[in-house]
């Protein structure tokens, strides 16, 4: 079927089977492979991407219903300029990746969760990530960046 | 981690989702939000061959008062439940419970309606529609119906809705007690529960102690014959047949049951 | 100032942050242009003969390019075939080499599967959504053979994996148990541990690209050793090294078990020889839980004597390997165990006895410690155990057997010789970070109120040994370029370490040009032909230590050729690491930029190349203490606190090795608490998703308490030890005790792990029963 996915302020038009998962739409199609695979279970959170502004795991996401809809994936952050929005900055500046395959899914969940709490406590953001697995930095930096990001505004 | 080959169609409003469902016969079912069908299809534990996606049934999404009870449009997301002002006032333990499905993704994409139709023995949503006495409203190709929420949960993964039946509204009278609580006992914050509670009231509801929901009748009786609540949660495990797995031994769940029925009454107590 | 011991933020993490790593899913190479999908047909029983494969309905599926069995590999020197009671080829139990000969592994199965997940087939097809479509269209026809899973059922031999063997005993070795050595303790303690098998869960699975073309294999794999998988590769597909190029892009964690490369790698660049065609494969998660190697699966026999003082004389360990289907690392893993069975303690008698069984499970290999964690969490749990047994406290008895400083070199009855090492200051240091009396006191409040919530505090002291195969060395290669700017070419492979930001900073150190123009290059055997990788935790001690040294050789170059340019003697010459400037002692006036000297040098600028040998194993220690309410109502243990002190010797970024630590305690925690891979009596998968096997979240963890300890190395220069599987090392042992602790008043004495809420549940109504 056709679908229409605007992806980062940009128009993604294409052709798919069906049963097309948006995460696939994102990588194959559009080509961003920021937007990573970790689980077919919808366990691990490392697909995450904004769907109208809210986070969502994009690999149990059809293709078929972001259609219309506009979609912000970890390479639509950074402003025109190349500047890294704060959630980025932070996580560098707090050392919060490692292999970085987690990345892009943690930062987009903590994007949404900034939006949605602005000032969280540790308890919860520890509460909001637990869609969000990563096996190398223990979330201990990870948490400090979402704070710090917090803190910025 | 692919599903199995499907035809997709899009409903643009219920009438049209049950012609769909009624053309398609068996092999049809309704995609919401897609987070209870999509991981058995990707698993290929589910092999529908047409979806009938009604995500975008968007006068299907909405809380509000009704008449003397709260209704909850079977396409409101378990984030929207859980951050719904009405619902925090009137039926705080639907709120809460809705916050603790799944993780915020899930929250965002996941449906109410399409939780109960799911009917997963281990969902939290299914035992709070038992503790509340909601009444769930199905369209069909002869119109509508309501299903008191006691006849609609059947079995494991099985409930009353007849193949092509749509739910469309959750009814909910307003609590006649206030109190409520809900324990979900869980390993990790994600998982599912192994053993949760929803009390409103003297209404007492299990989660994964059946292959579906339960109302602790025993302890309701008990409730209802002045016992306290540890003494009360002592019969939580009558009637139950709780699974074994890798999370315990039935014995275990049982012992939870009791557990958790007596901290869930303690907490209501302590709200009414 | 110098860099080193700074805190530095990574110069990875713009490109990751921004675009995201590019792994091997999304490499996109021209020769991989058109490139079709690889999807495994794998074995769905565990133990069976296969009697027929029918690949015709596979074929004739849409999107389908061809279906490959055992009987398409042709043009591989087969493997001979296995004779009657016909011995493996001699073992080197120090070396991690699969056994071969009976116990040999094929690449697809040849008549039957040891392991669900087994490889039987490949399906190649234009995406990957047919190749998913068509794997299930292959019939295989299998006819079960009993299934051996668990130790006991692998001892007793009554079915056999490989018949010819006579036995599931793969290996055997250590010494015999010599019980004298106990005769003379007041005190002795027996028990049995499990170290139950886990799945290392790198968020990237395992992946392959590979082309063939103009008489070159190309292949990117997902490993932590592309010079070593070029080997594997070479010897299995009997081609020279120089015809094959492996590349290893950004790779998405590891934890041992993305070691070189394994069968399915293998099968990708194979059939990416054997058709002509390009080929892509990246697993689903499902099969990583089934595909890729496990970790741990110990069991643990103990006995552990000494004074009713706390003097701990003698300690036996016996050990039994579950290695699963195939011994890929022989008898490794638990001589590694055996290695550092003793602990950081002193004690008089200590030995060991190990043995490796096969079975019906999927294959164990190396997991972040690999077989060093068996040790601690053995020994820890018995110190604990003895110390309960004399009613002392079981910080007291450590601190009473702890090598003492002025022992140092320390030999272990084991054979290792420990470096350096401050164990009682280590000790002391983290007892006070976590305030210990005042923990045993809110612990005795508790217990006194018969609090729901009760508390637990669990120590752990541990002595581990990295770069174990130091003699194997690393290389490295500095270029300095007429235009100022640096390149480090380095055999140690990064998948998260931050060695890019390391090598940098220690190039920076050495020569003063700033790290933002020094790059570092890894894993692309056409750019690096020698080299090791990363695992052991060797890659600063060894990795990093080339770098410095090919840097003071560029150094030493610049310095001759500065002083031409100068006129000035070497003498008289300093290099200003602050400015990166070659300048006359005095006259700063008379200088030279590195670009000055490296065009100098000529248009290839400075270059130097190092394989330093000189390394030797060392010796890391630390002790950690946990701090767990335990909810004596539900069993549910929740680590509230955790305290560390991890000395690996000189840091030299402080960002990057708490980070080490921060994810080596989360995967020591969760092992204590959460992960199991479970099989049942058939030897199919219980926990085969991620919705069963629980790794750790944020929501189970706090945030940690890390303390600094810099005790350094002697063997090389700046004094590094290895950090990477410290935390993990030591976090397992003390998050186990704290939950025991929490409820060992309630009469409990051992919960093996994970000690999850039914489990310690169990543990108190056993207890409470008086079992």
């Amino acid at each position: 079927m056709k679908v229409s996915v605007t992806v980062n302020g940009r128009q993604v038009d294409a052709d798919v089977p069906d049963r097309t998962l948006l995460v696939h739409l994102l990588r194959d199609v559009a080509g961003l492979t920021g937007t990573n695979v970790g689980c077919d279970t919808s366990s691990c959170g490392a697909c995450t991407v904004l769907l109208d502004g809210r986070s969502v795991k994009s690999c149990t996401v059809l293709a078929a219903q972001a259609d219309g809809r506009d979609v912000t994936t970890i390479e639509g952050l950074a402003d025109g300029t190349g500047e890294m929005h704060r959630v980025q900055r932070a996580f560098h500046a707090e050392h919060g990746l490692q292999c970085g395959f987690c990345t892009p899914g943690m930062v987009m969940a903590s994007i949404s969760l900034l939006a949605e709490n602005p000032s969280p406590s540790e308890d919860e953001v520890r509460s909001a990530l637990e869609g969000n697995l990563c096996r190398c930095t223990g979330y201990h930096n990870i948490v400090r960046a979402v704070l710090a990001a917090a803190g910025e505004d | 981690m692919i599903p199995s080959l499907f035809t997709y169609q899009r409903a643009s409003s219920a009438d049209e989702a049950v012609q769909l469902a009624a053309d398609g016969g068996e092999e049809a079912k309704f995609l919401a939000g897609g987070h209870s069908l999509l991981p058995l299809m990707k698993l290929r534990l589910a092999t529908p061959e047409i979806l009938i996606d009604i995500g975008r049934i968007a006068d299907l999404s909405y809380v509000r008062a009704d008449n003397g009870h709260l209704a909850v449009g079977a396409l409101t997301s378990h984030d929207d439940v859980a951050r719904s002002d009405l619902l925090a006032r009137e039926l705080p333990l639907l709120a809460h419970a809705a916050g603790q499905v799944g993780d915020p993704q899930v929250r965002h994409c996941g449906t109410i309606g399409g939780s109960l139709a799911h009917a997963d023995p281990a969902a939290d949503l299914p035992a709070v529609m038992l503790a509340l006495d909601a009444t769930l409203v199905a369209r069909g190709p002869s119109g509508d119906r309501e299903i008191a929420a006691g006849d609609f949960f059947t079995g494991l993964l099985e409930t009353a809705l007849q193949p092509g039946e749509l739910l469309t509204e959750i009814r909910i009278p307003r609590p006649a007690a206030a109190g409520w609580s809900f324990q979900k006992f869980t390993k990790r914050a994600i998982d599912w529960a192994i053993v949760g509670v929803a009390v409103q009231g003297g209404n007492v509801a299990l989660v994964n102690m059946g292959s579906m929901p339960l109302r602790a009748g025993a302890v309701e009786q008990a409730l209802a014959a002045g016992a306290a609540p540890r003494e009360a949660a002592a019969h939580a495990a009558e009637g139950t047949s709780a699974p074994e797995d890798i999370n315990g031994p039935r014995a275990y769940r049982e012992h939870l049951a009791r557990v958790l029925v007596a901290r869930a009454l303690e907490e209501a107590g302590s709200r009414s | 100032m110098s860099i080193l011991g700074t805190r530095v933020v990574r110069t990875e993490d713009p490109r990751l942050l921004t675009v995201g790593g590019t792994y091997v899913d999304d490499v996109s190479a021209p020769e991989l242009t058109g490139a079709a999908r690889v999807t495994f047909v794998r074995s769905p029983i565990a133990h069976a003969l296969i009697t027929g494969i029918d690949t015709s309905a596979a074929r004739e599926a849409p999107g389908v390019i061809a279906v490959l069995t055992v009987a398409d590999i042709d043009d591989l020197p087969a493997p001979p075939p296995p004779e009657e009671g016909a011995e493996a080829p001699p073992m080197v139990e120090g070396a991690p080499l699969p056994l071969g000969g009976p116990w040999m592994e094929p690449l697809l199965a040849v008549d039957r599967v040891r392991y669900v997940g087994e490889p039987v087939a490949m399906v190649l097809t234009d995406d990957r959504y047919t190749g998913e479509d068509a794997a299930e269209l292959v019939s295989v026809d299998y006819e079960p053979l009993p299934a051996v899973v668990g130790f006991d059922t692998a001892l007793s031999g009554e079915s056999l994996l490989f018949p010819v063997t006579g036995t599931n005993v793969a290996v055997t070795s250590g010494t015999p148990a010599d019980d004298t050595a106990f005769a003379s303790c007041e005190a002795v303690v027996e028990h049995t541990f499990v170290n139950q098998r886990v799945a290392p869960i790198p968020l990237e699975g395992r992946a392959a690209a590979a082309v063939w073309a103009d008489g070159k294999l190309t292949v990117w794999a997902s490993t932590q050793n592309a010079q070593l998988a070029r080997f594997i590769m070479a010897g299995a597909f009997g081609l020279d090294p120089a015809a094959i190029r492996v590349v290893a892009p950004d790779v998405g964690g590891g934890f041992g078990a993305k070691i070189a490369v394994d069968r399915d790698a293998l099968l990708v660049a194979w059939a990416a020889k054997h058709t002509g065609r390009p080929l892509r494969w990246a697993e689903t998660r499902s099969e990583n839980l089934v595909g890729m190697t496990h970790g741990r699966a110990q069991r643990h026999v103990i006995k552990i004597g000494g004074t009713s003082d706390g003097r701990i004389l003698a300690y036996r360990l016996d050990i039994v390997q579950d290695t699963g289907a195939y011994p890929r690392m022989g008898g490794f893993l638990p001589f590694l165990t055996g290695l550092m069975a003793a602990g950081p303690y002193d004690i008089a008698h200590v030995s060991t006895g190990r043995q490796v069984v096969v079975t019906n499970t999927t294959p164990i290999s190396a997991y972040r410690g690999a077989g060093r964690p068996e040790a601690t969490a053995a020994i820890e749990r018995a110190v604990d155990l003895f110390a309960a047994k004399i009613g002392k406290d079981p910080a007291e008895v450590r601190r009473i057997n702890l090598v003492p400083p002025d022992k140092f070199p320390f030999s272990s009855p084991c054979g290792p010789v420990y470096d350096t090492g401050e164990y009682v200051a280590a000790l002391d240091k983290v007892l006070a970070g976590a305030g210990y009396a005042e923990l045993r006191a809110e612990q005795a409040r508790r217990r006194e109120r018969g609090d729901t919530v009760q508390l637990g505090i669990g120590l752990s002291s541990y002595v581990e040994i990295t770069a174990a195969d130091a003699d194997g060395g690393e290389t490295a290669q500095l270029m300095v370029h007429p235009d100022g700017t640096a390149t480090v070419y380095t055999g140690s492979s990064a998948h998260g370490q931050g060695h890019h930001t390391a090598w940098a900073m220690l190039v920076e150190n050495e020569l003063g040009i700033d790290m933002a123009k020094v790059t570092v290059v890894h894993g692309d055997t056409d750019l690096i032909p020698m080299g090791v990788g990363t695992y052991a935790s060797r890659s600063l001690q060894l990795g990093g230590i080339a770098v410095q040294k090919a840097a003071i050789e560029v150094k030493d170059q610049a310095r001759r050729l500065a002083a031409e340019m100068l006129e000035a003697s070497e003498s008289d010459l300093e290099l200003d690491t602050e400015r990166g400037v070659w300048q006359v002692r005095g006259d700063p006036a008379a200088s030279r930029t590195w670009a000055d000297v490296a065009g100098h040098a000529g248009e290839d600028g400075l270059a130097a190349s190092v394989n330093y040998t000189e390394g030797a194993p060392t010796f890391p220690f630390g002790s950690h203490v946990a701090v767990v309410e335990v909810d004596t109502e539900t069993g549910k243990a929740k680590l509230v606190r955790h305290v560390t002190v991890d000395d690996a010797g000189t840091v030299l970024n402080p960002v990057l090795a708490e980070g080490q630590r921060h994810g080596g305690i989360a995967q020591g925690v969760a092992q204590a608490l959460l992960e199991e891979m479970i099989y049942d009596a058939d030897g199919n998968p219980v926990t085969g998703t991620l919705v069963d096997y629980a790794i750790i979240t944020a929501a189970e963890l706090p945030s940690f308490e890390l303390l600094a300890s810099e005790t350094p190395a002697m063997i090389n220069p700046l004094g590094f030890k290895g950090i990477g599987e410290a935390g993990t090392i030591g976090a397992t042992p003390a998050t186990q005790n704290a939950v025991i602790d929490a409820v060992a008043h309630l009469g409990v004495r051992h919960i093996d792990m994970p000690a999850t809420p039914a489990r310690v549940w169990a543990a108190i109504n056993e207890a409470r029963e008086g079992r």
